[in-house]
């Protein structure tokens, strides 16, 4: 039984490591820096959660003990590595980094044209009222 | 046998950071180092989960969750640099 569970953590660990490598070949042929970081975001987190979960299995099938570290690391590469992702881009964006020929679609410029500002202060809110 | 696994395992990883190693080169732009770098820093955390699956210990994980967080917030740090010029602002514009 152990067993079993040790060669599917090794299979995910596998199949974690061709999801990184799959991002690596998004991130040397795309050609913008947010199609690129897009590659380089999500698919080698996906990767890594797999290498992870599948040494959490190992070791609770080979030594019977739960790694609490190993959980806190899937966590905090799953919420981490969006934020940095995001972070990057408007980053891009704001220090003038352009678009590649074929994107089709800016709605970050129209944002940054009307208030100036990022994030959720540009929501237009509803005009308040009139008392008589 | 899953010696071997587990060793192709690594080699792939290693690909993968050659390739990011590739665009933190010669990446046109800084954002492109950046997110090169985030890359790299994620592929080496995986790297040393599979390295201490490969060597049986435990004694490795520590550095799992440091490599990650350094990570983090290398990535934060250098964004918020070339996106104002600074990283600590001392006014009262915030």
């Amino acid at each position: 039984m152990a067993t079993i569970v040790e060669w599917i953590a090794i299979v995910l660990a596998l199949a974690g490591a061709v999801f990184c490598a799959i991002s690596a070949v998004g991130l040397i042929r795309l050609p913008d820096v947010y199609l690129r970081s897009h590659a380089a975001t999500k698919s080698a987190a996906l990767g890594v959660l797999f290498v992870l979960l599948g040494a959490f299995l190992f070791f609770w099938a080979v030594d019977g003990e739960i790694n609490a570290k190993l959980l806190l690391a899937i966590v905090f590469v799953f919420l981490t590595s969006p934020v940095a992702g995001h972070l990057n881009g408007r980053a891009a964006y704001r220090s003038g980094v352009k678009l590649w020929k074929g994107s089709v679609r800016d709605d970050f410029k129209e944002v940054l044209e009307r208030g100036g500002k990022s994030g959720p202060d540009t929501v237009q809110e509803p005009e308040p009222p009139k008392r008589p | 046998m899953t010696t071997v696994f587990l060793s192709v395992t690594l080699v792939i990883l290693a690909v993968a950071v050659i390739g990011c190693a590739y665009r933190l080169i010669a990446g046109p732009s800084r954002s492109d180092r950046i997110a090169a770098l985030d890359t790299i820093g994620i592929n080496l955390l995986a790297m040393i989960a599979v390295f201490c699956m490969l060597l049986d210990t435990q004694a490795l994980m520590e550095i799992i969750l440091v490599i990650g967080i350094l990570t983090f917030i290398g990535t934060t740090v250098l964004a918020r640099y070339i996106e104002r010029g600074s990283v600590i602002e001392d006014g009262d514009d915030r």
